[in-house]
């Protein structure tokens, strides 16, 4: 098809490596109702570098979905001047800078009608982008949230469970390799664990697509653990702090932003290192099928009482008391004592230290992408951390 | 009834199937010109009311007042205006279609979630687009089942449009078989009503299902 050739040298984006934009607030404002009301968002002034995560945080009412609506032109600014990479949002008609920006909402709102596959084309084909690249880009962007292209493309919406969806929302978003990314409280709706794993997912995958994304939450946590800046909100778009999570917390700017940010800062200083920065436990390692008198020997020689029993792909079971081993015959699955929880290397300690703290084993497993068994982590090992220097870490 | 003739006399319905032909034809004639006219009509509204909501009450309003009225009212009513043609019979049979039809329409369009709607104006579509891909493709089912219900009250209705002579099964039932006493022509009328009623509307539910397969994902 040479016609299709020919478009491809068109295609925004396309052959380019990935981009991320400089976006820039400049005294913009917003009031719905008539001159004299009460403004929504009042003379903010940011500046959110290329490819870093500027999480909007903020009580309810404090203008932080506004904001970012402005951004798309979702709603129009009262006042004020709004520029990506030093071009005016308004020099655009509102519907083709929406296609350059990504946007994922709480609720993902992917289309019941269409497949997955045509979800995710849905921006490059209102670029008109030649079938056989969309086809490609769609079979990337599923390997690239972890879907099996094979086994999603062809399905609805309804057939998917709600991390499913989440990361269809997030492939949709990027379809146009935009170098700008509009996400609000995308992981609002999932719970805890699953909102783990998919900020988890997400930071992972912004390693690799360094876009310029502008999140926004309620949650002071999550903030902490997504964001490379965050700008805290006070009731009408005031701007309270604009800082790395780090200086918010040493360091908050006013009463406002000590008392949003929450009377454990020690305890959220938490957030700010990840299971990965600390050393992990190596223990001993049980399989199915061993003889039961060699495990029970190996633990005496470590002087451990316990050994973490895998499957066959490393993925953990459960843990194995030396006493039970004392018996003839082979290690099996029922042998081990479940109940041990999985952090991932991205999980904060402080999500860390308040899944084991809630679990009936308190030393946590971590494992990769593919749920294999990297190591341990226990309770002690992050009350050092709180101890020691290591806290205010990034 | 006239003495010594048989009740139902099955020769007669054969030897005049040609004649039956013609009265399905034109009986369905009639309903397509009213379905579609009135589909044409509500769906213009219902894009009004997609844009202005608060017209959606009075057009409901009205609509449900000519939808009040009794056809045979609404076939004489006009005969002085516009005579004894299809056009009465047009004019009372599409003003019967409105109410379900804008009703169903606009009910579809409202069932589109917020934040579908969100998502595609954040995406970039147009006004047109998001209506065309998003919004009338998941408003379809309920779309369809609105269509389901006119025709099928339409098909019910024509016979009666016989009375200022549209012919139709109607001509069957009334002319034929109450007028000269014949019971074969009004039974084989109304079986044939009935048939087509169900057959519309087992091929409207097929046609729906054809186009919506996602809305069996959400089912199942």
């Amino acid at each position: 098809m040479t016609s299709s050739s020919v478009e491809g040298a068109r295609i925004p984006g396309g052959a380019a490596p990935t981009t991320a934009a400089v976006v820039t607030l400049e005294h913009v404002s917003k009031r719905f109702g008539p001159v004299g009301s009460p403004p929504a968002v009042t003379d903010l002034s940011l500046t959110i570098p290329a490819g870093e995560i500027c999480v909007l945080v903020g009580p309810s009412g404090c203008g932080k979905t506004t904001t970012m609506k402005m951004i798309n032109r979702l709603i129009e600014p009262t006042g004020g001047r709004i520029t990506i990479d030093g071009e005016d949002v308004t020099s655009l008609p509102a519907v083709e800078l929406r296609r350059r920006i990504g946007y994922v909402i709480q609720q993902v709102g992917l289309f019941p009608h269409l497949t997955v596959a045509e979800n995710v084309a849905v921006v490059p084909r209102l670029l008109r982008w030649p079938e056989p690249r969309i086809r490609e880009r769609v079979e990337e962007l599923l390997e690239l949230v972890r879907l099996d292209p094979a086994g999603y493309r062809d399905r609805y919406p309804a057939a998917l469970s709600g991390g499913e969806r989440q990361r269809v929302g997030v492939a949709r978003a990027l379809a146009s390799d935009p170098p700008l990314m509009l996400m609000d409280e995308p992981f609002g709706a999932v719970d805890p664990i699953l909102r783990d794993r998919l900020q988890n997912e997400f930071l992972r995958l912004q390693e690799r697509v360094r876009k310029t994304i502008v999140f926004v939450t309620h949650d002071v946590d999550e903030a902490i653990k997504m964001a490379d800046r965050i700008a805290i909100l006070q009731r009408g778009g005031v701007l309270a702090q604009y800082d790395t999570p780090e200086t918010i917390l040493a360091t908050p700017a006013n009463e406002f932003v000590e008392h949003f940010v929450g009377a454990d800062r020690g305890l959220k200083r938490l957030s700010l290192a990840r299971v990965r920065d600390l050393p992990l436990g190596t223990p001993i390692i049980a399989r199915l099928g061993e003889p039961r008198s060699e495990l029970h020997g190996r633990l005496e020689a470590g002087g451990e009482d316990y050994a973490l029993l895998v499957d066959g792909d490393e993925r953990p079971i459960g843990w194995i008391g030396r006493g039970r081993m004392a018996a003839e015959g082979e290690v099996v699955a029922e042998d081990a004592i479940a109940g041990s929880p999985t952090l991932q290397p991205e999980t904060t300690l402080r999500d860390a230290l308040s899944t084991m703290l809630g679990s009936s084993v308190q030393i946590g497993v971590v494992v990769d992408d593919r749920d294999r068994a990297l190591g341990v982590i226990s309770v002690d090992a992050i009350s050092d951390v709180l101890r020691g220097p290591a806290a205010s870490r990034p | 009834m006239i003495e010594g003739q048989p009740f139902f006399q099955m020769d007669w319905v054969l030897a005049h199937l040609g004649l039956l032909a013609q009265r399905i034809g034109e009986h369905l004639l009639v309903t397509v010109i009213a379905v579609a006219a009135g589909f044409v009509i509500s769906f213009g509204l219902a894009l009004a009311v997609r844009r202005y909501p608060h017209i959606y009450a009075p057009i409901l309003a009205i609509s449900g007042i000519l939808y009040a009225i009794p056809s045979i009212a609404l076939f004489v009513l006009f005969i002085p205006i516009t005579g004894l043609s299809l056009l009465t019979a047009e004019i009372a049979l599409v003003s019967y279609t409105l109410v379900i039809l804008v009703r169903n329409i606009v009910t579809g369009l409202r069932s589109v979630p917020a934040e579908v709607i969100e998502a595609a104006r954040g995406m970039g579509y147009t006004n047109g687009q998001r209506l065309w891909r998003v919004e009338l493709p998941i408003a379809l089912p309920i779309i369809v089942a609105g269509l389901r219900i006119a025709t099928v009250t339409t098909i019910g209705l024509v016979t009666i449009a016989t009375l200022i002579g549209m012919g139709g099964l109607g001509y069957l039932i009334v002319n034929i078989g109450v007028q000269r006493r014949f019971p074969t022509a009004t039974i084989t009328g109304v079986v044939i009503v009935v048939l087509l009623s169900t057959i519309v509307d087992l091929g409207l539910q097929v046609f729906q299902r054809r186009l919506t397969p996602w809305a069996r994902a959400q089912a199942g």
